[in-house]
């Protein structure tokens, strides 16, 4: 059953189009790569599909009981300040926040996941380091151990691998495929990295202000969009 | 020191400024630490120049102070964020539009209307004397929700000031805990200014903060540090102001500035 469906959507900022004519939907299980080239309009998507901003035009609907904060988020660029004094135990288990409710304090279960998804992310013993101490990839890490601690069921990824070096680069995606396969959790992730793309999603969506190509992994290779790809040198 | 200090809870009037200074610390603080996190610490400049104004336009029409000072802060406090969250337009400036705005009018009240200029100095610099003991009880309570409402929401304060984003895209009121935060600052400001005043006050949400950032690497022990050195350097102060005869406001911040300076050194020598 489609968790996410995209029908007709455009998005934009202060009345400005960035992408227009948006149809694809997310099945629960799947792997979704976007790509596209710089300034295509994926990050605006993401944040169309968080509810960050509203569509202009058509709807962008959630079915299966899913709502927008039970998906786990990491975005392409935080925000986050040099010196921000935060152990990375703190920053995992703030993930934890949106499920619950009204209680001001954490659970031991809520502490609990927070120390599993550190371990689980390769981070184990590391929980009481300060979080700006740690290198980029291991921040990255962090954050994707906080996004999972916001969701069992989806999660948007945006270019989590910017700035990694290759080796560390296959180690996350090996994660993110495992977060997929093991934990059956739906993963939507933006990429520029086109072969990681084509290896580990079941769904390409490719965007250029508009949608290129959507569908299966399987038949985009033979298709325009990804020649168009090819040509401009990314492949 | 100790006799001093035994001194000061023997007479009413001190005793009443130090539970008061002292939770008032404790507010500040707290609050301190996400101010400064979200680059909000102007904003706590800004009303305390508002609060400023309104006590002086409640004095002169014979009005509580507190009573005056606190709703226009808190309003200002809506105010002040919306300008610096439409960053476009330039926070800061008009965060300094607000607040010399606020004070040229509190100045020129008091000095049509009264022509004594105590009274100014003493909401400028503040007095340890100005308390009696209906504001006295008004500032423990308030002051007490304050901290009550800040540990509710520690949390989610956290996420907040931490990532805005995340926490707005996993379905957390971004929006309505930046104006908690607001209000808390504003109630705070105005309690402490009576003591600090108008231009100190924001020192002591400044500084506590800057030191523990400077020692601790967690957002806990930054919190729990803020607080321990804020009331330390408040009840050193307060000593030091009696012992002296000096203003209470600039000692409690001289104090501050030495610890600051001290724990710099510290960090240095631990390096
Ligand atoms: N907050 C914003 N306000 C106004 N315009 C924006 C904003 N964010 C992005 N845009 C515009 O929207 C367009 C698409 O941006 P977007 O961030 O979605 O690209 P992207 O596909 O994620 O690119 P990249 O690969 O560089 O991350 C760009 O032309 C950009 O200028
Ligand atoms: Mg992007």
């Amino acid at each position: 059953m489609a968790l996410i469906t995209c029908d007709d959507v455009t998005l934009g900022y202060d009345g400005e189009t960035v992408l227009t004519d948006i149809n694809f939907k997310i099945e629960s299980g799947d792997y979704l790569c976007v790509v596209g080239e710089n300034g295509a309009g994926k990050s605006t998507l993401i944040k169309g599909l968080l509810k960050l901003i509203n569509p202009m035009r058509g709807s962008i609907s959630m079915s299966d009981g899913l709502r927008v904060s039970e998906i786990g988020y990491l975005p392409q660029q935080t925000a986050i300040q040099r010196n921000f004094p935060a152990s990375i135990f703190e920053v995992v288990l703030s993930g934890t926040l949106n499920g619950m409710g009204l209680r001001p304090f954490y659970s031991k279960k809520q502490k609990r996941e927070a120390l599993d998804k550190i371990n689980l992310m390769g981070l184990a013993g590391l929980e009481k380091r300060c979080y700006q101490e740690l290198s980029g990839g291991q921040q990255q890490r962090v954050l994707l151990a906080r996004a999972l601690c916001a969701t069992s069921r989806m999660i948007l990824l945006d270019e989590p691998a910017a700035g990694l070096d290759p080796i560390v680069t296959a180690d996350l995606y090996e994660l993110i495929n495992q977060i997929n396969q093991k934990m059956k959790i739906t993963v939507v992730m933006v990429s520029h990295d086109i072969n990681a793309a084509l290896k580990y999603s079941s769904h390409i969506l490719h965007l250029s202000h508009t949608q290129l190509y959507f569908g299966k992994t399987l038949d985009y290779m033979g298709s325009d969009a990804a020649l168009i790809l090819s040509e401009r040198g990314t492949r | 020191m100790i006799q001093a200090f035994l001194d000061i809870i023997s007479y009413p009037f001190l005793l009443r400024a130090l539970v008061v200074g002292v939770l008032v610390s404790l507010c500040a603080a707290l609050l301190g630490v996400s101010l400064v996190l979200k680059r909000y610490s102007m904003i706590g400049d800004g009303l305390s120049h508002v609060g400023f104004g309104a006590m002086a336009v409640a004095a002169v029409f014979n009005m509580a102070p507190l009573a005056v000072a606190i709703p226009v802060c808190i309003v200002t406090a809506f105010l002040l964020l919306r300008i610096s969250e439409k960053s476009s337009m330039g926070g800061d400036a008009g965060i300094a539009v607000v607040s010399s705005g606020a004070l040229a009018v509190g100045v020129m009240v008091i000095s049509m209307t009264t022509g004594v200029n105590t009274d100014i100095y003493n909401y400028m610099f503040g007095s340890i004397l100005a308390l009696n003991s209906a504001d006295t009880i008004l500032c423990i309570i308030l002051s007490c929700i304050v901290i009550s409402v800040y540990l509710l929401f520690y949390n989610r304060i956290f996420a907040v000031t931490f990532d805005e984003t995340f926490s707005r895209a996993t379905g957390i009121r971004t929006n309505i805990y930046n104006m908690i935060l607001a209000i808390l600052t504003a109630v705070t400001v105005v309690l402490g200014m009576r003591m600090m005043g108008a231009l100190l006050i924001s020192s002591l949400i400044i500084f506590p903060s800057m030191t523990s950032m400077r020692l601790c690497r967690t957002y806990k022990s930054v919190i729990t540090i803020s607080a321990v050195v804020s009331v330390f350097c408040f009840a050193a102060g307060l000593v030091f102001s009696y012992c002296c005869a000096a203003p209470t406001g600039a000692s409690i911040v001289i104090v501050n500035i030495i610890v600051l300076v001290v724990s710099g050194i510290v960090k240095k020598i631990i390096r």
